[in-house]
């Protein structure tokens, strides 16, 4: 068990023929992901490595049981390439793509709620590092050899700090069972709070770490999931201390822009919630451990 | 990316939206040239900076005669502006706006942004206007208006009319009042401003409703097809640094403290500055350098940091994910020798290839720090910052 994939999930690629889509479908492929095809409009009834290329996500459905979807589109064309996985019944789609207009993903989001939730398309992303199930399936662009399977689930929006924390996770000897990143966006796929629903209802993961950041408020609203539905502790640690009021840091929704989007406020709302904060960023794999050791 | 007033208002008046009668003015003679042509006989000397909060800042000056506007202007331009809102820093005004004065009979407030909980835009209004909207919703929190705005099908009359009757306007000024909220909501629209704010809308003596202030930000992922609005930009007002680094590709914001930074990620940059913090330091600068972190890149990447005079230490973290350790240690090798640094630099590498990255780095004869996990590379940083201030203090 996992959450979103497993090593029996077929995967196409959007923009499978570019040269991004290539150099991580290739990468996804070597790790063992169920690559099936992909999708690159005007290039149907070709072959790209070694696998059929299409001209529309419909006929991967169609003709290979498509059911989850990796978007490496560029941002001008993502949300059209999103919408038409949605429509065409992709279950699971990863937007790694940077760059995608705000009012773009408005728009895709407005798309989705067309559907009725049980046919509803997820989304992570854009701008994500994208879902690993160690072991089973990769559909993203992380380093594939730092993740070890195990028990824990972890959500965040930073790539490189997702990293970090599966690194330190590792060192400890503590695997995970799905790593998903929801992007740096300030209009997401999936918040944190859905994927905690996900792990909250995955039998074999037993705790969760969520890594947030400065900006909106999603992190909030998970710490009321997690206080108020769910049974697995939830360990997590927040970025941006130190970032001033106003300033975008690095990703488009790394700014804050109210009260209560601080780092600071929302570590002192999600301890009122009971959730267990990682003092620092170091102890992301020891804080984990703890609670691990407390079940 | 921010723009001034007066382009937002050039912006909302093609929309419908009622301005003051206004002009711009780079001289004190241009200015009164300006009053003159406005006619009238009071004018509003407004400073164009990137910030709002600026009456307070006395960057908006009212005048009586020509004289006055004169006065008023040379004191204004090439002067730097300290708002709340700009840091301490402050900013340049080198334009100036004369407007028509308005009398004012009652200050509104109206604005659009992107609400993320409710992944909408949406429309804010108060009949309080002329103050910060923080402080309205802290004073008066019932006397804030927000109406949630479908994107499909956009703002709906009957949205725009429930905002002007909340607002308190007499039926007799809905019509315009209708046509000003649409007005607004599609000039966000149209450019893909993530923020519009009037503030304050004004009631003038003849039932007018005028935008008599006017403030807009853009979605800079939307620029590529905004070439109109790309064209506003005015790099004075903008960290020469930020730029730069923006025109480079890479991602920099520049802070107080004295530990330069160069990272890969915004998580992994925002969580390093984090643990420099709680090490007892304080980070200079936010630095993503991004995926591809190749040597022409870290060199540039450094350059950036040293710029900042502030700047005592270097500390480099990167987590090699699809780039390898050993590939970017080549580049730090490399753009130090280039740099000819003179400071003490902590180096943390980790993910694949870790080894013969820091084999790279041992070999290199370079006097780098090495650091193993991030908690330690922050206190060698900081440690090393420390030792610095001791022995300047020393001499």
């Amino acid at each position: 068990m996992a959450i979103l994939i497993n090593e029996r999930t077929p995967i196409v690629v959007q923009g499978f023929t570019g040269k991004i889509g290539t150099f991580h479908a290739q990468d996804m492929i070597n790790y063992g992901s169920n690559v099936v095809g992909g999708i690159t409009p005007g290039k149907g009834g070709a072959q790209h490595l070694g696998r059929p290329v299409f001209n529309t996500v419909k006929e991967t459905v169609e003709q290979l049981g498509a059911e989850a979807s990796i978007v490496f589109v560029p941002p001008a064309f993502a949300a059209d390439s999103i919408m038409e996985a949605a429509e065409a019944g992709i279950k699971y789609c990863v937007a790694i793509t940077d760059g995608i207009p705000t009012q773009d993903m408005m728009r895709v989001k407005n798309y989705l709620k067309h559907f009725p939730e049980d046919e509803r398309m997820v989304l992570t992303g854009p701008n994500c590092a994208g879902t690993i199930s160690p072991g089973q399936s990769m559909l993203g662009i992380m380093p594939g050899h730092i993740y070890i399977p195990g028990d824990v689930g972890v959500v965040g929006r930073s790539g490189t700090l997702g990293y970090e924390a599966a690194d330190q996770m590792k060192a400890l000897g503590i695997g995970i069972s799905t790593s998903v990143g929801i992007g740096g966006d300030p209009i997401n796929g999936s918040s944190h709070r859905k994927i905690l629903e996900k792990f909250e209802q995955d039998p074999e993961t037993k705790v969760v770490l969520m890594i947030g950041e400065i900006g909106g408020p999603q992190e909030i609203e998970a710490g009321i999931f997690a206080k108020e539905q769910m049974t697995k502790p939830v360990v997590a640690y927040i970025a941006g201390l130190t970032a001033p009021k106003g300033r975008r840091m690095g990703h488009a929704g790394a700014i804050i822009s109210s009260t209560g989007e601080s780092a600071s406020e929302k570590v002192e709302q999600l301890l009122d919630m009971g959730v267990t904060i990682a003092p620092t960023p170091s102890a992301m794999g020891e804080t984990v451990a703890k609670v691990m050791a407390s079940l | 990316m921010d723009i001034h007033e007066y382009q937002a208002k050039n912006i909302l008046a093609g929309y419908g939206v009622k301005i003051a009668e206004g002009g711009l003015a780079y001289s004190p003679e241009q200015a009164t040239q300006r009053a003159r042509d406005i006619g009238g006989n009071v004018w509003a000397v407004k400073a164009q900076i990137h910030s709002g909060a600026r009456g307070k800042a006395g960057a908006i000056k009212i005048c009586k005669t020509p004289d006055e506007v004169f006065t008023a202007a040379d004191e204004l331009l090439g002067k730097c502006i300290v708002t709340h809102q700009t840091g301490p820093q402050g900013k340049v005004c080198s334009r100036l706006y004369i407007e028509a004065g308005t009398d004012i009979v009652q200050e509104l407030y109206l604005s659009f942004l992107i609400d993320r909980e409710h992944e909408r835009i949406v429309m804010i209004g108060s009949s309080e206007g002329g103050m910060d909207i923080e402080e309205m919703a802290e004073r008066n929190p019932e006397a804030i208006i927000k109406i949630y705005i479908e994107p499909a099908i956009g703002l709906q009359d009957f949205q725009a009319r429930a905002m002007a009757f909340s607002l308190g306007l007499p039926a007799g000024m809905l019509s315009q009042a209708v046509k000003l909220i649409e007005g607004c909501y599609r000039a966000l629209r149209d450019t893909d401003a993530s923020m519009l704010e009037v503030n304050p809308l004004v009631i003038n003596g003849h039932d007018e409703l005028i935008a008599l202030d006017a403030k807009m930000d853009f979605d800079d992922n939307a620029l590529f097809r905004r070439q109109n609005i790309s064209e506003l930009r005015d790099k004075s007002q903008e960290d020469e640094r930020e730029m730069a680094a923006a025109d480079r590709g890479l991602s920099y914001v520049g802070l107080d403290g004295d530990i330069g930074c160069m990272i890969n990620g915004a998580g992994l940059a925002m969580a390093t500055m984090d643990m420099i913090k709680l090490a007892g330091g304080e980070p200079a600068n936010f630095l993503d350098v991004g995926g591809g972190a190749s040597p022409e890149r870290t060199e540039k990447a450094f350059r950036l940091v040293l710029a900042d005079d502030n700047v005592k230490v270097m500390l480099v973290n990167i987590f090699a994910g699809i780039n390898r350790c050993d590939w970017i240690a080549e580049g730090v090798v490399q753009a130090v020798k280039k740099i000819d640094l003179h400071m003490p630099l902590i180096v943390r590498l980790a993910g694949t290839h870790v080894e013969e990255g820091r084999e790279i780095i041992a070999k290199s004869g370079l006097p780098i720090i090495m650091a193993e996990t991030l908690a330690d590379a922050a206190e060698k940083a900081v440690a090393a910052r420390n030792e610095i201030v001791a022995m300047a203090q020393g001499e």
